[in-house]
């Protein structure tokens, strides 16, 4: 069994506890072990970075240096926000030694750079496209029509996420294709759902939503599969806005991937946290003979 | 405008390069960046326009536009640029100008808001702790019932805690923020 650090980060502490309850099952079932990093705190996200570069590294830097003094090689985040804030910590501080000393100054105990930070999905898309493929669907997600949603922050910068493609990324939909979904391709995969406005100008996030669950219907998809707790809450959360200021209702199911990779794994149900969506996600699964 | 330390003219190019570390003079103003923009319509100006400012020394009218507040940090324009200009990042350090000279938009001023509760939040717990942030937030900005609906289902389905987590280390948490605050002024 391979060990990895783990940061939930906040949102999936709240917001997001099926996709921390889903990264947890699907761990447990692919032999991967998950060791939450005591007492870590908060990235900043992107009030950090909007007000202060230097605050924006420190938090999440103290994350990596308590991962590094347990010992640990690799840091795993689900959340695309939090794993892109460390990532940057890694990028940036590896290039600057001067910025490197800064950073430490204000630590209350150094990081070396010696913590590669990976995504959840990044992880995921090596077992189950590797080039042994993946014996353990049991129940493959057949006539399941989605299409998937990467959103900013898993993809882009891509000199920090390092992500596959920052316009046209296909990790995710090769995920989903050997769970036997069928994936339609779409364009607006990596447009922005209006992200960290979701409190501090709602109306940019439901403008933004609305148009990507109509792009998203027009195709004929049966939901949008996503890998950031941020993109999930919007597009999950805001369809009742969408519905007064669009007058079209889409009820459109927002699963995480984990979710689904839950659901071919064949694992409980209520483990995976599949009744926590605020769009039902459950009566698709069923009409589709899933759970 | 003047340099405090030399005491000689610094262009605005000059100081968004020295705060971001982007060098926007390889800007040539194609409008690659407004091509990919998804906030573009609710802009005043848009990102090539706000790059052409910062070309052409107009520090006021950039600092206080609304487009850098309503630019989402998607990246799409850094990562399509064909100079490698990071735009990305000059809109983060345009935002931290903007809001350390008072020039924000009267019509983005809920963002720093925002920003500035969240900020505060992990000071006191360490963590985020959403209720307080959403009620911090409709507190200060007069709009007391917006999203409170959503409140008691997401308590139902364990999406919402009633009390915030504070972490052990807070110490440490507060002790980052003052000295960040203190090397940066």
């Amino acid at each position: 069994m391979s060990k990895y650090a783990y940061y939930p980060g906040c949102s999936l502490h709240a917001t997001a506890k099926e996709y921390d309850l889903s990264t947890r099952k699907v761990s447990q079932a692919l032999g991967i072990e998950l060791v939450e990093i005591d007492d870590w705190n908060c990235c900043g996200a992107t009030p950090a970075h909007s007000s202060s570069h230097l605050l924006s590294l420190a938090l999440p830097a103290r994350n990596l240096a308590r991962a590094e003094r347990s010992g640990f090689e690799v840091l795993v985040s689900p959340c695309a926000a939090c794993s892109s804030r460390h990532k940057f910590v890694n990028k940036e501080i590896n290039e600057d030694q001067e910025l490197k000393a800064k950073v430490n100054e204000v630590l209350p105990y150094p990081y070396n750079g010696g913590v590669e930070v990976k995504n959840f999905l990044d992880m995921i898309s090596e077992i189950v496209c590797g080039d042994n493929g993946f014996d353990k669907v049991k129940k493959p997600l057949k006539g399941l029509k989605a299409v998937c949603y990467y959103g900013c922050l898993l993809t882009r910068p891509v000199e920090v996420t390092e992500f596959d493609n920052p316009d046209n990324p296909t990790s995710m939909d090769k995920i989903l294709e050997v769970l036997g979904a069928e994936v339609l391709p779409w364009f607006p995969k990596t447009k922005c759902c209006g992200g960290s406005f979701a409190l501090g100008k709602v109306e940019l996030v439901v403008e933004r939503v609305g148009q990507l669950l109509k792009e998203a219907k027009e195709i004929g998809a049966e939901c949008i599969v996503v890998a950031c707790p941020m993109c999930q809450a919007n597009l999950d959360m805001r369809q009742g806005e969408v519905k007064r200021k669009f007058k079209t209702s889409y009820k459109m199911p927002i699963p995480y991937f984990t979710e689904l990779l839950g659901v071919a794994l064949s694992l409980d149900q209520n483990e995976l946290g599949l009744d926590k969506h605020m769009t039902d996600l459950r009566p698709l699964l069923r009409s589709k003979n899933l759970i | 405008m003047q340099d405090a330390a030399l005491g000689t003219e610094i262009e605005f190019v000059d100081l968004v390069k020295k705060e971001s570390g982007v060098d926007v003079n390889v800007c040539m103003q194609c409008g690659t960046c407004v091509g990919g923009c998804v906030q573009e319509w609710t802009m005043d100006y848009n990102s090539r326009r706000i790059t052409g400012f910062i070309l052409n020394d107009q520090k006021k009218e950039a600092l206080s536009s609304k487009a850098i507040w309503v630019c989402a940090g998607c990246h799409t324009c850094t990562a399509r640029c064909p100079r490698g200009v990071d735009l990305a990042k000059v809109m983060d350090t345009l935002r931290i100008m903007s809001k350390r000279e008072g020039l924000v938009h009267k019509e983005a001023k809920g963002i720093p808001l925002f920003n500035d509760i969240f900020l505060k939040l992990i000071k006191t717990f360490g963590r985020m702790y959403e209720p307080g942030l959403l009620m911090g937030h409709n507190l200060l900005s007069g709009n007391l019932l917006k999203d409170m609906e959503k409140g008691p289902s997401m308590f139902l389905k364990g999406k919402l805690s009633l009390l915030p987590t504070k972490i052990k280390g807070l110490d440490e948490i507060k002790e980052i923020f003052r000295k960040v605050e203190e090397m940066e002024g």
